[in-house]
């Protein structure tokens, strides 16, 4: 108990004095999941609209398969990402693996259809009398979408909180691409692993504490978007 | 030109069931036409077909400007406009609300901002421009959609129970606005079941009776 509780001391101590590998480690993680989601949101936004306003066969079984990849299992993610980019892999001429790059793809994989399922399902739950309002005031069919698309933000911003929550706190996939490599490739969850595995408790205490604290804030921003998302009256 | 509707033969069926059965009429001359019948005679059904928001299983929707007809486009339609019975409110502020058709439109933002301010100014919502539109009362709100739909200077207006379920003085309000508007020389098509409020406002009383469409003289 002592030992919890002198090392939850250094922990506090490392993250009030700024400790640079800390802060070093904690930048690097918000630099790959944040990439990552930029790039997820870039592909998977309009996918959503593509699937929410788009009529095609097989479209239901394709809104489904985005689901399905909603639990894609990190670490499988990161073996394939793995095969692609190692060196005998039909992408190896990037040299690419145990590089932040590849941890961004691998996060990439693992975001895009937590944005794409969750902001197709808040476009279509947008209220159909918005599209017919907007027509009646005179919107073309691609100013229609576009609105249905803006009374959905609120719905989308919290797809794309909740893909962040995911790769932020994700392990499997980063190590085994990303090779966990001090001051290089090294990010938050991979540290307190390995700093856990090593008895070091202080650095992965002070990360975990900073983990907890960004899931609340996160947590936080989705209950404000609910809240501004609800549109009954 | 003067924009002017008629109908002719306006068939419809719903599920089967046969709800207008060779509705006719001209509307030539601007004013109020309040369309009147009981709950499920066929009024909204009526009004959407003439705001080419339905297609009729048979008959006509003719649109005429001076001698021409118009064809069904964006044109067309961006020179009527239908405030439907549950107003359909945007998750945005009242100003937004009401400056959605103009901004669709492309109009400069300064001329955005001067008419979306002189139609607030009209549906006496100036004061809540700022305020978010789904916190409005169901009267303000439907205020709102009557102004939101009055900012693009429709030619032709469709109103589908403006009145409905909303209290006495927001009514008087919203009655206020469409005559200042009949004034001005617009046409406007109102539905409702509220006899009182037809004689109020209307140039022309029209019955949906056994399906089909009839003029109440006087």
């Amino acid at each position: 108990m002592n030992n919890i509780i002198g090392s939850l001391g250094q922990a506090f101590s490392l993250i009030l004095h700024l400790d640079h590998e800390l802060f070093s480690i904690i930048l690097l993680s918000l630099r790959v999941s944040g990439s990552a989601l930029v790039c997820a949101s870039a592909v998977g936004l309009p996918l959503a609209a593509v699937m929410a306003f788009g009529r095609f066969p097989l479209r239901g079984f394709f809104v489904n398969l985005l689901n399905t990849f909603m639990g894609l299992p990190p670490v499988v993610v990161g073996l394939l990402v793995y095969l692609m980019l190692s060196r005998s892999g039909p992408l190896g001429f990037l040299a690419l693996l145990y590089t932040p790059s590849a941890m961004i793809i691998a996060q990439t994989i693992l975001a895009l259809p937590i944005v794409a399922s969750l902001s197709h399902s808040a476009i279509v739950s947008v209220d159909p009398i918005i599209r017919q309002v907007s027509g009646t005031l005179g919107a073309t069919p691609f100013q229609i979408s576009m609105t249905v698309i803006r009374e959905a933000r609120y719905g989308i911003m919290s797809g794309i909180m909740a893909a962040f929550g995911r790769v932020m706190a994700e392990v499997g996939a980063i190590l085994i691409v990303g090779g966990n490599i001090a001051g290089y490739t090294r990010v938050m969850t991979t540290t307190i692993a390995l700093e856990t595995d090593k008895g070091n408790f202080e650095l992965a205490l002070a990360l975990g504490i900073i983990l907890l604290a960004i899931s609340m804030a996160i947590n936080a921003a989705l209950n404000i978007f609910r809240k501004k998302g609800v549109t009954e009256t | 030109m003067k924009l002017r509707l008629r109908i002719s033969g306006i068939v419809k069926a719903h599920n089967g069931n046969r709800v207008l059965d060779g509705c006719s009429f001209s509307f030539d001359r601007p004013g109020v036409y309040v369309l009147m019948g009981p709950n499920g005679s066929g009024k909204s059904t009526l009004l959407r077909i003439c705001a080419l928001l339905e297609k009729p299983d048979d008959g006509d929707v003719i649109y005429i400007s001076g001698r021409s007809m118009l064809k069904d486009d964006i044109t067309l339609r961006r020179r009527m406009t239908l405030v439907l019975p549950q107003v359909g409110i945007f998750n945005s502020t009242v100003f937004d609300n009401v400056a959605y058709g103009l901004r669709i439109r492309g109009l400069e933002r300064q001329e955005i901002e001067q008419k979306t301010l002189a139609m607030l100014g009209f549906a006496g919502l100036t004061e809540k421009r700022t305020q978010r539109a789904l916190s409005l009362s169901s009267g303000e709100k439907q205020r709102l959609g009557i102004a939101r739909a009055l900012a693009i200077a429709p030619e032709m207006l469709f109103l589908d129970e403006p009145t409905a379920s909303i209290d006495e003085a927001n009514t008087r309000l919203i009655e206020e606005m469409i005559l200042e508007k009949k004034k001005n020389g617009m046409t406007m098509i109102i539905a409702t079941h509220d006899r009182l409020q037809a004689e109020r406002l209307a140039d022309q009383i029209l019955l949906i009776r056994d399906k089909k469409l009839v003029a109440e003289s006087g």
